[in-house]
Order: C-alpha cells, then sequence, then structure tokens
C-alpha cells in the first residue's frame, strides 16, 4: 500500500486527508483514492485525467515523469506526495 | 421602480453582493474571499446564483446558492470529451489544443426548460446542462463545425464563448459569440449553426481576409429584450449594430474612440445602449485619464458622454467585457474596473455613484 498526502492548500476546498492506497502506478493509487473521494479529483486531474498543469507529484522523493497518463511506478511502500507546484496561480 | 434583487461583483479575491441603489447601494456580504471569482449570475427563474472560480492550481469550478447567497454547493463543471484520434485540433501557436476546461466566460439561463443552462468555455466551447449544473452537455454541432479549430485567443490565450443572447421570441434560438471566432446562431437549439457577422471587419489580418466570420473578433454582444431583430456589439475594431436580426451589421464610430469592451442595453429601448470606452488597442488605459460612459438612445447616431460621479483626472481604470450590465429596471446600471472601482447608477448614467474603490480586479457585474 502506498501513503498518498496531498498539500494542505487544498484542504480547504476539499477534505483530503493522507491515506493509503494499492497500486502499481500512481495512475492506479490516484484512481482507488478518487474512488473514495470523488470530489477530489477535479482539482488534482483534468477531464482527459492529465494531471493539471500547475501541480506537482513526488513519488519517493522523485518528481511525477508522465503527468499526462501517471504511469510512474509505485512501490508496496511508496510515499507519493500530491502539491501545488510554484508555478502559476 | 427600482429592483431588490442583488448585485453580483465577480473579482480576482472574491464575489461581493452589493444591495441598494444608486448612493445607497453598499457591499452587503462578500463570499469566496481569497479566491479567484472569474463570472456569477442570478437565473432570474429559480433565484440561484451560480458562480465560476477559477483556482489556479486545482482547476476551474462551479458552485451554485439556492438560499440567496446564504450557503453555496459545488456542481459538476462541463468537461469536453477525449479528442479522437488522429484529429488535428492545433492553437494558434502550432500546438495541439488540448481539449479540456480551460474557464468558463459565459452562463445563460435556457429559457426553452426550468433549470436549464448554456455555459461558454475556454477553449471555443458551448455546453449546456438540463440539470441546474449537476451534469453538461457539450453542443457537438457547433465544436465539430469545420472552422471552429481556426479560432484563436483573443482576451485569453484561447478561443472563448463569452456572449449567449437567449431569443426571447423562441428560446430554441440562440446567438453566441467568440473571441476571436465570430457571431453564431442555432435555430434548432443547438443543431445546426450559422455564422452572422456580415459588415463586420477585422483589421488584424490580411485585408482579403477581413471579412471572415471566424476572424472576427466581438468582445461583447447583447441583444435588445424588448425587439430582439436588434443586436448590438462591441468588436474589437469598433462599435457594430444589427436591426434586421443579424442580416447585417452596421458599423457605428464613435469619437474620439469606439475602443473598448462591454456593451449593455435598454431591456425596453432598443435604440438606448451604453458602452464604456478605452483609449484603443494600443493603449489599453483611458482617454486622458477620465473615466466615461457612452449613452445612446437613438440606435447610435448621437452619444451622451456621461462624466458625473466619474474620476476626471489620472485614472487608469479598464473595464472588461462582463463587468458593465444594466438591470431589468432599465434605469440601475453597474460598472467595474480592473483597478478595483466599482460604480453604479440609478437615473441609466446620468449620475454615478462609487460603491468601492479598493476591490480586486473586477471581471464581472450580473444584477439578479
Amino acid at each position: 500500500m502506498a501513503t498518498v498526502a496531498f498539500t494542505p492548500n487544498l484542504q480547504r476546498h476539499v477534505p483530503s486527508p493522507t491515506v493509503t492506497a494499492a497500486g502499481a502506478t500512481v495512475r492506479e493509487v490516484l484512481e482507488r483514492v478518487f474512488a473514495d473521494n470523488p470530489r477530489l479529483r477535479g482539482y488534482v486531474v483534468d477531464e482527459q485525467g492529465a494531471l493539471r498543469k500547475h501541480m506537482a507529484v513526488f513519488v519517493d522523493g522523485q518528481q511525477l515523469v508522465d503527468r499526462a497518463a501517471q504511469s510512474d511506478a509505485v512501490g508496496p511502500g511508496s510515499e507519493i506526495y500530491v502539491m501545488q507546484a510554484l508555478s502559476g496561480g | 421602480m427600482p429592483t431588490d434583487a442583488p448585485l453580483l461583483v465577480s473579482t480576482r479575491k472574491g464575489l461581493f453582493e452589493v444591495r441598494g441603489h444608486g448612493a445607497a447601494a453598499r457591499i452587503a456580504r462578500a463570499h469566496f474571499v481569497g479566491d479567484n471569482v472569474t463570472l456569477a449570475i442570478v437565473d432570474r427563474r429559480d433565484g440561484a446564483w451560480y458562480v465560476v472560480l477559477d483556482h489556479g492550481h486545482f482547476g476551474v469550478k462551479l458552485h451554485r446558492s439556492d438560499d440567496g447567497g446564504a450557503t453555496f454547493t459545488e456542481v459538476a463543471v462541463p468537461a469536453y470529451p477525449a479528442k479522437p484520434e488522429g484529429f488535428v485540433d492545433k492553437d494558434m501557436w502550432g500546438k495541439d489544443r488540448e481539449w479540456a476546461l480551460k474557464g468558463i466566460w459565459a452562463l445563460a439561463p435556457a429559457l426553452d426548460a426550468p433549470g436549464a443552462l448554456w455555459a461558454g468555455t475556454l477553449p471555443g466551447g458551448l455546453f449546456r446542462s438540463d440539470d441546474r449544473g449537476a451534469t453538461w452537455t457539450l453542443c457537438e454541432a457547433l465544436w465539430q463545425h469545420p472552422t471552429r479549430v481556426k479560432w484563436n485567443g483573443g482576451g485569453a490565450d484561447h478561443a472563448a464563448i463569452h456572449s449567449i443572447c437567449v431569443d426571447p421570441r423562441d428560446p430554441r434560438c440562440v446567438v453566441v459569440a467568440v473571441s476571436s471566432g465570430g457571431v453564431w446562431r442555432t435555430r434548432d437549439a443547438g443543431a445546426s449553426w450559422e455564422p452572422h457577422t456580415k459588415g463586420m471587419k477585422a483589421g488584424y489580418v490580411p485585408p482579403e481576409q477581413a471579412d471572415w466570420p471566424e476572424h472576427q473578433d466581438p468582445h461583447c454582444v447583447v441583444q435588445s429584450p424588448s425587439d430582439p431583430t436588434v443586436f448590438w456589439c462591441q468588436h474589437h475594431m469598433g462599435i457594430w449594430r444589427s436591426t434586421d436580426d443579424l442580416a447585417s451589421w452596421t458599423q457605428i464610430v464613435v469619437e474620439p474612440t469606439s475602443f473598448g469592451f462591454p456593451v449593455a442595453v435598454h431591456p425596453r429601448e432598443p435604440a438606448t445602449a451604453w458602452f464604456v470606452p478605452a483609449h484603443s488597442d494600443q493603449k489599453r488605459t483611458l482617454i486622458d485619464g477620465k473615466v466615461v460612459v457612452n449613452r445612446t438612445r437613438d440606435g447610435g447616431q448621437t452619444f451622451t458622454a456621461l462624466r458625473a460621479g466619474l474620476p476626471q483626472e489620472h485614472a487608469y481604470d479598464l473595464v472588461f467585457r462582463h463587468a458593465l450590465d444594466v438591470a431589468a429596471d432599465g434605469e440601475q446600471l453597474a460598472f467595474g474596473s480592473s483597478t478595483g472601482n466599482l460604480w453604479v447608477t440609478d437615473d441609466q448614467g446620468d449620475r454615478w455613484h462609487q460603491v468601492a474603490g479598493h476591490l480586486p480586479p473586477i471581471y464581472a457585474v450580473r444584477y439578479g
């Protein structure tokens, strides 16, 4: 199970506590999180599933490579941070 | 008789609700303070408020209030379909155009069904909801129109549908205006569309393309509620009016400038309209630092520059295309500026009253 934490800046719009979820890729993990918290989806990805332009995701300290499909691999004990990028906004 | 409906003022840092008329107008409440509110309207049929937020990092959201602003519920936003494999849709920079919501620039009640809405979006989409924003459907006929991929930015990097006029004679007849992509009308609730730009000219393309519909940049289009054959347009190149139900447009020249963004038409007098001019395309500010509203009562033959109550020195206020509105009574108007000034009148603009001078940049003002 990966651990997924969300930027505190998101909390006033959509409560999004740190959770654990299974999955082999970031997309698979996020899909499980969104299944339990449907409103969160549109705040993190757009309608085509791409990571929003000014969002940043880190997996075990490494910035996400595949922003369009989030196919980056996730290990069983991975830590995923969904953050605001210091751009735009 | 003044109306008691709220005036909703959408700004870069919140939504402000104004109550009262003329000199007595005051900000009664602030909503979504700190958030980027790009548009808010009241559906006069059921009193619902619809508020568009652009959170930047977190995307564009839509909230509805069913209790006059006491509480808000997030509803759905329009969603674009997946782009078909191999479909070529490039923007003006030659990049693949993303089929993803970048903004909602127009909201209008769809008068053929209770609770139905039209939304104009960036990039270049028209969506319809039949359930007060719970779900949205893309108007495929306009999205698939062969000229749509040629629509470009104008006011934003993406083409935008910013004006929606639902015909009071037949609510299945809808006119939309696009920056920059022209003026379009459906007579069958969106199933088919025809351009209506005859007479308009664009000065920012080669001369032989000056009258192409997709090149026209109407900044704002309004339809007269009392004579729906009359339309007014503040265009990038100046002011145009149609008095023949969009068969043609006639240019109207106002001295010293016809440049600007918003237009409002009187609810019962089709020949009466208001504009807030700016210096020019090249200088997006005021002439000589003076805030002026231009009013015509004779269909554009003559204009009166309304100045009473407005600053006449060192003002640099730009008024965006949705930041002027006239109330249903035809007496009250409001406009707000890029530098956070908000003015109202209750005598059609003969005298203006400043409601606030330190608001965030104002994107839209709309009477309920």
